[in-house]
């Protein structure tokens, strides 16, 4: 062993910093596109969704990078699944035990996290190759810069799609007398790529790093 | 990269499945009770809600005790009939609490439970439960019904897996009470139902309900579900109307 790491060093930092921007799984990697699209009708679920997989993902990186001496490269994806698929159904358990109201909000959602691809890239490009301390602030650095892009999109399509906000009118009654109306486009899940597409752009036209050089 | 022998990758899969059957397994005994108790609990509450009650659940402590005593207290009789209406010696509860079961039999020969709430004051209100198919799983709810046994005092929907904000919104209060005062007799006694209609006015008929937009296929299962699942009460309900 080389000389001992701080635990939150500046590489270490970055693994928490990056995935909330530069390179952020959902605008830059475009990973977990499907699970983003089917949520974010409502910024309740988002919230439910991106705590869930903060779990799941920082626990499985975890789980693998302790393992990853023992896996046997030719089935590691097959392992990953594994843990995953075992990391979903423990919360899910748990919560209809002790959270039953969360866990009817989530159960939907279950199986999206096992096939979450963000997860498995984490996995395979990460955790299988680093030690836990690291895996687990990389796990927990997407599970958050998914959430945020997860949070953003629903914000803006419950906002506008349904007046409100966590179920709670914020559109006042007077501007539906003024006649403005809310946009129905936004309930339905095309909306949800338009706005991640709005996201990147933003994001490209301010950080010049990301736009593909031909 | 390390090379593995098959003899490893063998033994570590068989470790790996045996290690997470035991502890899926374990966990999900140990959790059992607890998530069989929330149903319960959950079915009793609806039950309850259909009627307007127990609604102070989140001020009070102990919620399930306060569940358990609301329905004590409110649901006085109930009783399970089949579809000619003849009572059937069953637990109402338990014919609820699996009513998968039934929903999946003919409608012939499903057992249908019914519960009586007693308002202060006397007055009846009949409650009957309802399962059907929803767009990605069953949806159910719970139907009360005023002493008339036409017109419905209210409804409680739920689902296992509709889609947030399209489908799920079946279980959103503003959605249930488009039901309160519909009737599901017309004016020559026959069995009409309520309809879940698109784009049609409904405040004036007594038998439709606006459907939920972006939300169809839900809508449509809500709309045979109650055709569905009420036409097995009309024997009964007949019975007991010419009764009364």
């Amino acid at each position: 062993m080389t000389e001992k790491e701080p635990l939150f060093s500046a590489k270490n930092l970055k693994l928490l910093r990056e995935p909330l921007g530069s390179s952020n799984p959902i605008t830059v990697q475009v990973l977990g596109i499907c699970s983003a699209l089917a949520i974010t009708v409502q910024l309740k679920p988002a919230i439910v969704m991106t705590l869930s997989v903060i779990v799941v993902m920082s626990v499985s990186n975890v789980v693998i990078s302790l393992m990853r001496k023992m896996i046997p490269p030719r089935i590691r994806i097959i392992v990953q699944l594994v843990v995953i698929a075992t990391m979903v159904i423990l919360v899910d358990e748990v919560l209809a035990a002790y959270a039953y109201d969360v866990s009817k909000q989530l159960s939907v959602f279950v199986g999206l996290i096992i096939t979450n691809c963000i997860i498995m890239g984490r996995l395979e490009a990460f955790a299988l190759a680093n030690k836990p301390w690291p895996s687990f602030l990389d796990g927990l650095g997407n599970a958050f810069g998914y959430g945020l892009i997860l949070i953003i999109v629903s914000f803006f399509r419950e906002l506008f799609g349904s007046g409100t906000l966590l179920g709670y009118q914020v559109v006042p009654e007077s501007f539906y007398e003024a006649g403005y109306a809310n946009n129905g486009l936004f309930v339905l899940p095309p909306m949800a790529l338009i706005v991640v597409g709005i996201i990147i752009w933003v994001q490209r036209a301010k950080n010049n790093d990301l736009v593909e050089s031909n | 990269m390390k090379n593995y022998s098959n003899t490893y990758i063998f033994m570590f899969s068989v470790i790996m499945v045996v290690v997470v059957a035991v502890l899926l397994s374990f966990v999900a005994m140990q959790l059992k009770p607890l998530q069989d108790l929330n149903q319960e609990i959950e079915r009793k509450s609806d039950i309850l809600a259909s009627v307007n009650m127990g609604s102070e659940g989140s001020d009070v402590k102990d919620y399930n005790a306060y569940i358990e005593q609301e329905f004590e207290k409110y649901i006085n009789d109930s009783y399970v009939v089949d579809y000619s209406g003849e009572v059937v010696d069953r637990d109402a509860f338990e014919v609820t609490l699996n009513l998968k079961e039934q929903a999946d039999k003919p409608a012939e020969e499903r057992l249908y439970p019914v519960f009586v709430y007693t308002a202060q004051g006397g007055a009846h209100k009949y409650i009957v439960p309802v399962r059907g198919k929803g767009l990605w799983g069953p949806i159910w709810g719970y139907i009360a019904f005023e002493p008339d046994l036409n017109t419905i005092a209210g409804a409680i929907y739920d689902h296992q897996g509709e889609t947030p904000g399209l489908g799920a919104e079946i279980n959103t209060d503003w959605f249930e009470a488009y039901f309160n005062g519909k009737e599901i007799f017309n004016e020559e006694g026959e069995f009409v139902s309520v309809s879940v209609v698109k784009g049609q006015e409904t405040d004036n008929n007594p038998h439709a309900v606006d459907a939920i937009s972006g939300g169809t296929i839900t809508s449509d299962g809500l709309d045979d579900m109650l055709e569905d699942y009420l036409e097995g009460y009309v024997n009964h309900f007949k019975e007991k109307r010419t009764e009364n």
